[in-house]
């Protein structure tokens, strides 16, 4: 009854996900702002700062349910297969399309499984610095993924997402998240430009995110 | 229906029929505007009398399931008024379990005595021993910097939105002789004349206001505010009949409320100036977050419950 894929764990999944994005926006009030780009069905890959393991649940809160069923976070496998709880939630609600982190462990590459996912007509959710940032600066180098996408499916929009306040809400390590503010802004796509290096184009791409970052730290 | 009931009932058809006039005025502003087009002007307009409307029908509904019901509605406001207000103060992670403790236990707990009508605790309690506790707990975390900034903005945050807005649903429990239950009304009487101030300063600063009173911070004018604490204190006497003030102490208790709350909202006009911000949130559509709304009631709250104290409960 209970099997993956059953109507009642299809259901079950649902309404944890609905209850999430309530707790979430109760919690946080949380708000998208679109600057430059529009809140439209259109195949994206959204490209996030991360410095909390709430960054994505805000992201997938904020995006309207209809662009939201279509948009699959991608994640550490680690992370999410660590307990059952944890399978129910990342595969299930958020739909994430899970990669192995750990090059020596890995039986599939990860970008083949993003690639995947993307002609399935998904849209997607990444972090291009690959861990939790915990500096002061404001972003990692990012990892080469967003530029091997970029090639890869040069049609894709490249949305750069910044999300604001989460250091305060819910550090790492803290267990019971702060209510205040939080701001995710959506800002102009970015693309691989004709001859473009990887180099260049990393830094260009994390320039155009950190600059959606409000003065304030909070708010845009 | 007792007296009481039906008294919150006329007043709350009273404040809808001033609503309706102003929808039909912004309609019919909206049929002035050629077709296709539309006045920014007037859509701000039609926002902000739909946001009234939602907090009319809200407090209403409050109003008549009676003392619960108002305490769980400005539980909500303090809480949403506090988010707004810390998001933009300083903390750091040393202070993470500080902060949860004022907004998931000590806010909670100070409605619960406003509810109880404890009121020799609910004076006190965040005034004294909040105001011990928590440094107690961020000082355990370790991090000295910035310490006393830290817990000293965390403490204010606790005072104006948890403790100073809780006075507005104590003022339920205020014992009055030969006021009997109707103690609810006080509270329709206390926010209808700071609100109706706010409104008119504001609608004679754009009409007649000339003299900034603090030209840095805000485009308040003497003119406005004298004008609008005027009509709250005309307001104050023709609502006289709800309250055990009498005519001249019911306009007295109103000019001072309005009064005490257009200054508050010079106080929080600075702390945004100097924090950056134009609006505490986008929550209310057409007139920001809780707190832009309920500044002039936070300020007014306390000195408006204590004043009544003082003259008239027993």
């Amino acid at each position: 009854m209970f099997a993956k894929g059953s109507f009642l764990r299809t259901l079950a999944a649902r309404t944890t996900g609905h209850a999430l994005a309530l707790v979430a926006r109760f919690i946080t009030a949380v708000r998208a702002d679109w600057h430059g780009i529009e809140p439209v069905d259109r195949q994206r890959v959204y490209f996030a700062n991360h410095v909390s393991n709430a960054d994505m649940p805000m992201i997938w809160t904020v995006l309207p349910p209809a662009m939201r069923r279509k948009t699959r976070p991608v994640a550490a496998a680690d992370y999410w297969l660590k307990n059952s709880l944890r399978a129910f939630v990342g595969p299930e609600v958020f739909n994430c399309v899970l990669i192995d982190r750990r090059p020596d462990h890995r039986e599939e590459d990860p970008l083949e499984k993003i690639l995947e996912a993307l002609d399935e007509g998904s849209s997607l959710i990444i972090f291009p610095e690959g861990n939790r940032n915990m500096t002061e600066a404001p972003l990692l180098p990012f990892r080469a993924g967003l530029y091997n996408i970029g090639k890869a499916r040069p049609d894709v929009d490249l949305v750069p997402t910044w999300v604001a306040n989460l250091n305060n809400i819910m550090p790492k390590g803290e267990v019971i998240p702060l209510p205040f503010i939080c701001t995710v802004t959506f800002g102009a796509p970015v693309k691989v430009e004709e001859g473009e290096s990887k180099a260049a184009f990393l830094a260009r791409a994390a320039a155009k995110l950190a600059a959606l970052a409000p003065e304030n730290g909070v708010e845009a | 229906m007792t007296g009481t009931t039906a008294d919150i009932l006329l007043l709350a058809g009273g404040v809808v029929g001033i609503l309706l006039g102003l929808t039909i005025f912004g309609e019919m502003l909206r049929l002035r505007v050629a077709e296709g087009q539309t006045n920014p002007v007037v859509e701000t307009f039609m926002t902000r009398v739909h946001s009234w409307w939602i907090m009319v029908v809200l407090l209403s509904l409050a109003l008549l399931t009676g003392r619960f019901g108002v305490v769980l509605l400005f539980a909500f406001a303090s809480f949403a008024a506090m988010r707004e207000l810390l998001t933009y103060a300083q903390k750091n992670t040393a202070d993470h379990l500080s902060l949860a403790l004022a907004f998931f236990v000590i806010l909670p707990l100070q409605y619960l005595f406003v509810g109880l009508g404890w009121s020799a605790l609910f004076a006190v309690f965040i005034p004294v021993y909040a105001f011990l506790l928590l440094p107690m707990v961020s000082a355990l975390r370790g991090h000295p910097e910035r310490f006393l900034v830290r817990v000293a903005e965390t403490q204010w945050g606790l005072m104006i939105c948890v403790f100073c807005m809780s006075h507005v649903p104590a003022l339920m429990t205020l014992d009055i002789p030969g006021y009997g239950d109707r103690a609810i009304l006080l509270l329709v009487f206390f926010v209808m004349v700071v609100q109706f101030g706010d409104l008119l300063d504001y609608f004679f600063g754009r009409r007649i206001g000339k003299t900034r009173i603090a030209p840095e911070l805000s485009p308040k004018t003497l003119e406005g505010m004298t004008c609008g604490v005027l009509c709250a204190a005309l307001i104050g006497g023709l609502l006289s009949w709800i309250t055990p003030f009498g005519l001249w102490g019911a306009m007295a208790m109103a000019a001072l409320a309005s009064i005490t709350g257009m200054f508050g909202s010079l106080v929080f006009a600075a702390i945004k100036r100097d924090r950056g911000v134009k609006d505490w949130s986008h929550l209310i559509p057409g007139q920001g977050g809780f707190m832009d709304q309920l500044d002039s009631v936070i300020f007014a709250a306390p000195i408006f419950y204590h004043v009544t104290l003082l003259i008239w409960a027993s």
